[in-house]
This record gives structure tokens, sequence and C-alpha cells, in this order.
């Protein structure tokens, strides 16, 4: 028998609709759940009050606090040596085998699992390197993790800017780096903040690399050798050992809700820049 | 700092190296220690009886893998199996049937589900999906269905992204060809864009798997931890990953050893996988 | 814009290398630190007192991390941490630390508060975590499967548990898995046919502990000794502890400690 291709063709139609409203649904339902769960505990006092009984009464203040510690510094080491090597691959050489093998390294770095990224950080900064469960530990081990992303977005956004743009510079008898600097950059910096800022959800958002490395003791980390707690290691024990439901959905909720904000400025920064260069 | 321009030009230029050549010095501090710690059980134990032994009792001197590796791959198909045609039909509504206006905001959000951090998704499978399955369908919960499931949705954001600018990528001219023809628009992309963009979609499913291979907590949340080899859908099971995260903190000596030589069997596994999706199958861009 | 992430990057640099080298003679000078890591049973009861000591105590910082027993003790051995805590006795080649029973504490097997079941015997529940009995009507119940959970390996309340309840019988590897007592606990209070084995201090309504030969688990049975799946918990210490470590421990094992740890549902020295 054959079917009317016609009648095919609608019925795919709706088929499609169908199957992207019920993924964009899955991720509405997932917000939806945990903001409904979250949003009665989340309070001025959840935020900046520490936390009691393992968590089970008063605020996540130093997981708060720990998760920014983490973030930032990693995203500190991470720029400089992303975005220099970003620069180098696109406007200090040419395609060269030496450019193969650098970006078969950033491509197999990003494709390695955030738990190898922990196993290793574990061996090499924790035990090998003495640094014992800490912040640095922590950092250290997140900084290699979000460094393909950020040379990445970072070659991307240098590659989009124009041509002609860098003659002119250079006919204004620049030198290359003064270009780079002075022209180059400044014209990629949304692109490359992209990348800082999908960096950061990722780090946010991590666990398997954190706890191995940066330990979960529940304070304040005070000097890099601390140990601290991130949110969302936070979040995994507190829901995990069922040490409090309330407060296991707020944290979930703080966290979703910064690492959405962290993506969604994101995306307007790079949707800025885009249609800045077309 | 350095006056002279030309030896200034210089200096930046050998720093860029050295910051270039980071990521590789980094890569191989990866590899060199997880092999260092992983590779002598190999030789003490024996390659055999780690990859094809049955039994895991490190502190009885037993370190068999063989049930996660298999346990691994369950969940990995699972998870193509469930998020491998929910996000190819996106990637295909996004490039071929949605508006501009609708692709704006559609992309964003299913590249959100990205950043919910796994943890996230593994607890809610475990206050939602588990009782599900327990309940209406039997056994625990805690099983190879839940995971793959949860899996599933995990990769989607890889998936429909990789898969998306593969089909954009097709060009205008085929599908006019097409048309041309009196084709209809589902023929067009059955027929001419799908093969076309084959390499790219087929990329998408690896790294897919890649992704799904390698993801830890929301894996040990929901699979069960079970060291035997499942042998149904509602059996609970023990990924690699998941040996490394569960048993990592508590282990000392040859235990230690035992996680590392995991972590090596994990990395090989995850390395073929990048090879086949960035070199080996040649994508048309 | 560069040259201010090199400032930066420098300026960290500083900042770390400042830091690493001996952090923890950094830190004892401005503040009293004790480190303690070990068994992810005493850990909770550990992070309690620690807290109360510290109310009293304010220029304190008791730093507790999890590991489980066996890290806890090699950590106390290579002198990484002051206090080691482990849930199980010392192992032969372990035994020139030292070593300060800080209480006791009764494995409670435990079931769904909807099983009906209230006690069995010693043998069935070796025999269900041996995989020989696997559905509950073997034990008059409904025809459904045994949902068993059990710790992980290196745990030590699953070697005591082995040493204790399995005796010569092996852990069956079809057994599901869970990472600390909190998690198994999760597992039983939402899975109606589940087993697994928990901490008496942290049995609550969630749970039900069955009595096991015949005897309830609670502080009065181990106490007078009818309570048979106990085990110490222990701090231990490589050689003698220095005085900021001292006074948390005699602060552990005075009155005010061992009421918290009474209150937690743990066997201590005073009544």
């Amino acid at each position: 028998m054959r079917i009317n291709p016609r009648f095919t063709n609608k019925f795919v139609q709706i088929g499609l609709n169908f199957q992207a409203f019920f993924t964009v649904s899955i991720l509405v339902i997932i917000v939806a759940i945990i903001c409904f769960k979250g949003l009665p505990y989340v309070n001025f006092e959840f935020i900046f009050a520490y936390p009691e009984d393992m968590g089970r009464l008063g605020g996540i203040f130093p997981s708060i606090a720990g998760t920014i510690l983490l973030a930032l510094l990693s995203i500190l080491f991470a720029t400089p040596l992303g975005v220099g090597t970003a620069i180098f691959l696109t406007e200090y050489t040419k395609e060269s085998l030496f450019t193969k093998i650098i970006r078969f390294g950033v491509e197999s770095l990003a494709g390695i699992p955030s738990i190898l990224y922990g196993l290793f950080g574990f061996i090499f900064f924790v035990i090998k390197l003495r640094m014992g469960w800490s912040l640095l530990a922590g950092v250290l081990t997140i900084t290699i993790m979000i460094l393909p992303t950020i040379i990445r977005t970072s070659e991307e956004a240098i590659k989009a800017v124009p041509r002609n743009l860098r003659m002119v510079s250079y006919s204004l008898s620049a030198t290359k780096w003064e270009t780079v600097t002075k022209v180059v950059l400044p014209s990629a910096i949304p692109g490359i903040l992209t990348g800082i800022m999908l960096s950061v959800g990722r780090a946010v958002g991590e666990t398997a690399a954190v706890i191995f490395t940066m330990g979960s003791s529940l304070r304040l980390p005070t000097s890099l050798m601390d140990s601290g707690r991130t949110m969302a290691v936070h979040f995994y024990i507190l829901a995990r050992e069922g040490i409090s439901m309330e407060k296991a959905y707020g944290t979930a909720l703080v966290l979703v809700v910064s690492i959405l904000l962290i993506n969604v400025l994101a995306y307007y920064i790079m949707n800025k820049a885009i249609s800045k260069y077309s | 700092m350095i006056k002279n321009p030309v030896r200034k030009e210089q200096f930046v230029k050998w720093v860029l190296v050295a910051f270039a050549l980071s990521s590789l010095l980094f890569l191989f501090l990866i590899f060199m220690f997880i092999l260092f710690e992983g590779l002598p059980l190999f030789h003490k134990v024996g390659l055999k009886n780690i990859i094809m032994g049955s039994k895991w009792a490190p502190t009885k001197g037993f370190f068999g893998i063989y049930p996660m590796i298999v346990s691994s791959f369950f969940v990995t198909f699972g998870a193509l199996f469930i998020g491998a045609p929910m996000g190819l039909s996106c990637a295909i509504y996004l490039s071929e049937y949605s508006g501009k206006r609708m692709k704006m905001f559609l992309k964003p959000a299913l590249e959100l589900l990205a950043g919910i951090p796994s943890v996230v998704y593994g607890f809610l499978g475990v206050i939602y999906i588990v009782p599900l399955i327990r309940n209406y369908i039997g056994g625990s919960g805690f099983s190879l269905l839940a995971t793959s499931i949860i899996l599933g949705i995990m990769i989607l954001p890889t998936i429909i992204s990789i898969s998306f600018d593969s089909l954009v990528s097709v060009p205008k001219t085929y599908r006019e060809g097409s048309f041309a023809m009196g084709a209809t628009k589902w023929q067009t992309i059955y027929k001419v864009v799908l093969p076309a963009a084959r390499s790219g979609i087929l990329a998408s499913f690896i790294l897919g798997m890649g992704r799904a291979i390698g993801e830890t907590m929301a894996v040990i949340m929901i699979a069960g931890n079970a060291l035997r080899i499942p042998t149904s859908i509602l059996d609970p099971l023990r990924t690699l990953t998941g040996n490394i995260a569960l048993e990592l903190a508590y282990a000392t000596g040859d235990h230690r050893l035992g996680l590392f030589s995991t972590g090596v069997v994990l990395l090989i596994i995850i390395m073929i996988l990048n090879y086949i999706a960035n070199f080996g199958i040649k994508r048309k861009m | 814009m560069v040259r201010k992430f090199g400032i930066i990057a420098v300026a960290l640099a500083t900042l770390i290398i400042s830091c690493s080298g001996k952090p923890a003679d950094r830190t004892k000078k401005d503040k009293h630190t004790i480190t303690i890591a070990g068994s992810t049973s005493v850990m909770p009861f550990t992070e309690k007192l620690a807290e109360h000591f510290m109310i009293d105590n304010r220029k304190f910082v008791i730093d507790v991390q999890g590991g489980g027993s066996t890290a806890g003790i090699q950590a106390c051995l290579n002198n990484t941490v002051n206090i080691g805590m482990s849930s199980r006795e010392l192992k032969e080649e372990e035994k020139m630390l030292n070593t300060i029973i800080i209480c006791y504490d009764g494995i409670t097997i435990v079931v769904h508060p909807k099983n009906p079941l209230k006690a069995m015997t010693l043998q069935q529940v070796s025999r269900i975590f041996s995989g020989e009995i696997t559905n509950w009507n073997q034990l008059g119940w409904i025809n459904r499967e045994i949902d068993a959970v059990t710790r992980e390996e290196g745990s030590g309340t699953r070697s005591s548990f082995e040493e204790l309840v399995m005796k010569e019988r092996e852990i069956d590897d079809g057994i599901m898995v869970q990472d600390s007592n909190g998690s198994v606990k999760e597992v039983i209070a939402t899975d109606p046919y589940a087993i697994g084995y928990i901490s008496l201090g942290l049995v609550d309504q969630r749970v039900k502990p069955l009595t096991i030969n015949g005897v309830i688990p609670s502080i009065r049975s181990i106490k007078t000794g009818r309570y048979k799946i106990v085990r110490p918990f222990l701090y231990v210490t490589n050689g003698e502890l220095d005085e900021d470590g001292r006074k948390f421990v005699n602060f552990v094992l005075s009155k005010d400690g061992q009421n918290i740890l009474k209150k937690e549902g743990l066997v201590g020295f005073y009544d």
C-alpha cells in the first residue's frame, strides 16, 4: 500500500512539532519543579546565614561563597591561558602540524569526563603536590577543565573580527601585539566573555571534579589551603544523605537559577556580538 | 617592561607559545598520572584478570571490572536509544521547520538543558523516575531503565546542537533541486538533507555516547550500583565512573590503584570515541 | 586589558606561593585548627560535637572531612590529619596508632515502615545479603523481590557488618550499593521492599529497625550486651595528641560531649 506523500509530510511535521515541544517542556518542567519546591525555603536568611546541624537548619552562605571563590579564581587562571592560546592559534601562526597538535590537545581535554579530572586532581594536586583537600586544588582542577571552552569560544570570537580592521591597524605601522591588544581583542571581547560565562556556569554546576579536590568541609574557606563546599556539592550531600529535603530544594533553586542566569547572560552577550558584525 | 618593539614582539610570541603548550602539558599530566597510578596494577594482577575478571572485591584482591565495562556500554546505548531519536527530530525541526523567531527562542532554551548540573538530574531521577518505575513497572526502580532515561535527557543538548549544525550546513541548492522535482518537504529531508548531513549526525551520536559514558554523579544516584551485569532493564548496575566515585574517597593501597585502573579503561574508551567523532568521521562543513 | 590580566595573574601566583609550603604551620599561628577525617559513619556525630565545642571555644576551627575509616587511618599515619575517625577495629598492621573509644554504635537492620515483618534471625539477614533469600515470600510476606542495599568496599560499617552478621558468607554481587549511611537510609525510606543496615544513631520514624534474634536494638540492649551487632566508634591518633587536639577529645569524653552522643542514639559511658 502506498501512503500519500502529502499525508506523510503533514504527519511528520506534526510529529516534529510535538517532539520539539516535548523536549522544551522537559526543561520547563525541571525548572518549574525546582522553583515550586524550593521557593518556600529561599529567603534572606537562607542565603546569608551559616548552616547549623550539618545543614539541617540555617542557611547556605559558606557554600555560596565557596562556589563564587572557586568559579572566580578558576576564571582568573583559565582566562589568560585560554585567550593567550586562542590569540596564538589565530594571529601568530599559520595552520601547521604544530597547531593541529595543539587543537588535538584542546579537543581531547574537552572530551575528558569530569570524574577523570577529579581523579587526576586528587592524585596530582591533593596527594602528590600535598595540597590536601583545598580550594587551591579545586581551582587548579577546574581551571584545566574549563580551559578548552575558553580557548574555543575565544578563537571563534577572534576569527570573527573582520580582516580589514587588522589591515588598517598594520597600515598605521602598529606591531602585531599592538594590533591584537588595541584592535582585535576589544572587538572580540563579547565573544570571549560568552566563553567565560559558559565556563563559570560549568564550574558552578560541577560536582564530581570538585568533591575529590576541594573536599566537602562545610565552612567558609579563608585561605587557598582551606577545604570548602560548593553549592552543587552541598546540594548533593543534602539530597543524597537525606539530611533535609527542604534545604536541598532551596539549594537546588539557588544553584539552578544562578546557572540559568549566567547562561542567559552569556547568550545575550553573544547575540549582541553577532548582530554587531552581521 | 621591554622597550624595544621587535624584542617585545618576540617576547610576546614566546609567552603565547607557552600558553598554547599549556593545554598539551595538562593533557600530558592527566594521562601520565592516571596511567602512572593505574598501570602497575595491570602488571601485578594481569590485564586479563582486570578487563575480563567478573569479581570486584579490591580489599580481597579481586579487581575484575568486566561487569562495569559492560554496564557502562549498556547505559550508553540505552541513553542513545532514548536521546538520539528525540535529539535528531528536534534538530530537524529547528533547522527545517521552525521560523526564525522560534529558532531564536528554542535553540538557547535547549542549550540551557546542558547547563543544569548533573546532580540536579540525578536528584530528580531519584525523586520522580525511580518511584515511577518501581510502582508501575517493577524492580527497585534503581535500574538500567532509569539511568538510560536520565542520561538520554542529559545528552540531548550535545546531539541537538551538533546535528543541527550539520543539517544547517547542507547547501540550500540541494533542497531546491529536490523541491523542483516535486518532492514534498519530508521527502526532501529524508532522501536528500539527512544523507548529506549523515556524518555530522553520526558524530553527534558518538559525542553523546562520550558524554553518557563519562557521566558520574547522576549515575551513582540512580543506577543502584550493584556489581553484577544486569540481566534485564530493571536491574541495578554499576558503571566505570560510578565505581570510581563511590569508592575513591575510601580507597587506599591496591584498592586505590584498582580505581585508577578503572580510570585508565574509561580514559581509553573516551579517547577512542572522541577520536572517531572528531577525526574518524569526516564532517562535511 | 591584557596587562590587567597579567598583573592579576602575577598577584595570584604570589598569593599561592606564599600560601603553599607549610599551610598547617601558617594557620596555627592565628587560630587553633584541628583536622579530623575518616569514617562517614562517625563524621556526622563529630560535626555535631565540633559545632558545640566551637561555641565555647571561639578560637578553635575544627575541620571535619569524610573519606572512610581506612582513609582516615591512613591519613593519620601520614600525619595529614590530627585525628582519624574509624568505625571498625584496627587491623594488625594499624595497631601502632593510639585509639580512643568515643562511644559504641549498634548496626541496625532496617526496612520500610510499611513492611509488616518485625523480626528476623541473624541467619536470615545473612542469607538475604548472600543472595540465598531473594523474595519476601520466603520470609512470609508478599511475593516480591527483596531490594537489599549494602555499603561499598572500604566502608567501616560494611566490614563490621561482614564480620558480625555475614561471618563466612559473602555479600552477593547483585545487591545494590550506596556510599553512606544516609544514602542507604534514603533508599530504605522510599522503597517499601528494601532492606539495609545503618547506624542505630540514624534510625528515625522514616525507617523501621528489625528485632534480631529476639533482641530489639536500643541503647539499653547494647549496654546490657544483649544486642550483638555492635562496633566501637574510634578516634585514632599517631603518637601523643597536641594540646588543641587533647582539649577537643576531653570535651568529647566529658559528660557534655557524651550527652550529645547519647541524644543522637549512640551508647556513651555515662547514664
